[in-house]
């Protein structure tokens, strides 16, 4: 079988990383269980399996365990910032939408995004997409294309955002 | 007795403004002229609609599995919701459906 001879090859890497796999998949069937009766725990046990085969079959278990282990603790900070950027832009929209008169005025950008790897650019397009008033369209290489409810949305966040998630970059 | 008043508040006063959100979201998403612009109210539902409703619950349940499993639903709606509007507006583009516009296209750095 190929999943047999693929992980003879990357043998200690594949197994290393598919334990630690099972090891947070585990502690995620422990928390959202919350049980510890030995017919729960095997039937965690063995899902975890489970997963960890189908994972290490399909590869990932290397290269996206990886990332995420880096990615998602480290810049803490542009978390939080995003957060506020997040309440400031949804009372913008909130009080358009709620104006009898609906003072939009609807725009399509074109914007740089200056991260290197590509984790960092679509980490930038989802955090204007998650904020209200900003959608990111498409993507092209470097170029972000921005749908925006009206100007001022998108000057909140552009160039700024920008250098804040340029810092995410690895 | 004081830090129960006090916490009931805080959560109640979570719970009805994050309810305000999304009604204001829904509303949004009514008046608003086109798909594009009713994209947009439609983010206030997903961050500060659900956000401040899921904080309401965490501080009721306190510190709990209940709340650990509510801050989980927070992080996997934080990662699907963009990824979703952006599938959206991405497919109506791609079919054809041009965004309602005040100017002519203008380019920014």
């Amino acid at each position: 079988m190929r999943v047999f001879q693929r992980l003879a090859r990357g043998r200690r890497r594949a197994w290393r990383h598919g334990f630690y796999l099972g090891l947070v998949l585990f502690g995620l069937w422990l928390l959202l269980s919350g049980s510890f009766k030995p017919l729960l725990l095997g039937l965690g046990f063995l899902s975890t399996l489970l997963v960890v085969y189908i994972a290490l079959r399909m590869d990932v278990a290397d290269h996206e365990g990886r990332s995420i282990h880096i990615n998602v603790f480290r810049p803490v900070g542009f978390w939080v910032w995003l957060v506020g950027q997040i309440v400031r832009a949804n009372l913008h929209v909130t009080y358009r939408v709620l104006h009898p008169r609906l003072p939009i005025s609807p725009e399509v950008f074109h914007v740089r995004a200056s991260q290197d790897s590509e984790l960092g650019r679509v980490t930038y397009a989802n955090s204007v997409t998650l904020t209200p008033g900003t959608i990111a369209i498409d993507l092209q290489g470097n170029e972000l294309e921005i749908h925006a409810l009206d100007r001022e949305a998108v000057e909140a966040m552009v160039g700024h955002k920008d250098s804040r998630a340029a810092a995410l970059d690895l | 007795m004081m830090l129960e008043t006090v916490r009931e508040g805080l959560s109640w006063a979570c719970l009805l403004s994050g309810g305000f959100f999304l009604v204001a979201g829904g509303i949004g998403m009514l008046r608003l002229p086109d798909f594009y612009t009713r994209m947009h109210p439609a983010g206030v539902i997903d961050t500060m609609g659900a956000g401040l409703i899921l904080l309401g619950l965490m501080i009721q349940a306190g510190f709990s599995l209940v709340t650990v499993k509510l801050l989980l639903i927070a992080l996997f709606l934080l990662f699907t919701s963009p990824t979703a509007v952006h599938a959206l507006a991405k497919a109506a583009r791609h079919g054809g459906l041009e965004p309602l516009l005040v100017n002519t296209e203008e380019n920014d750095e």
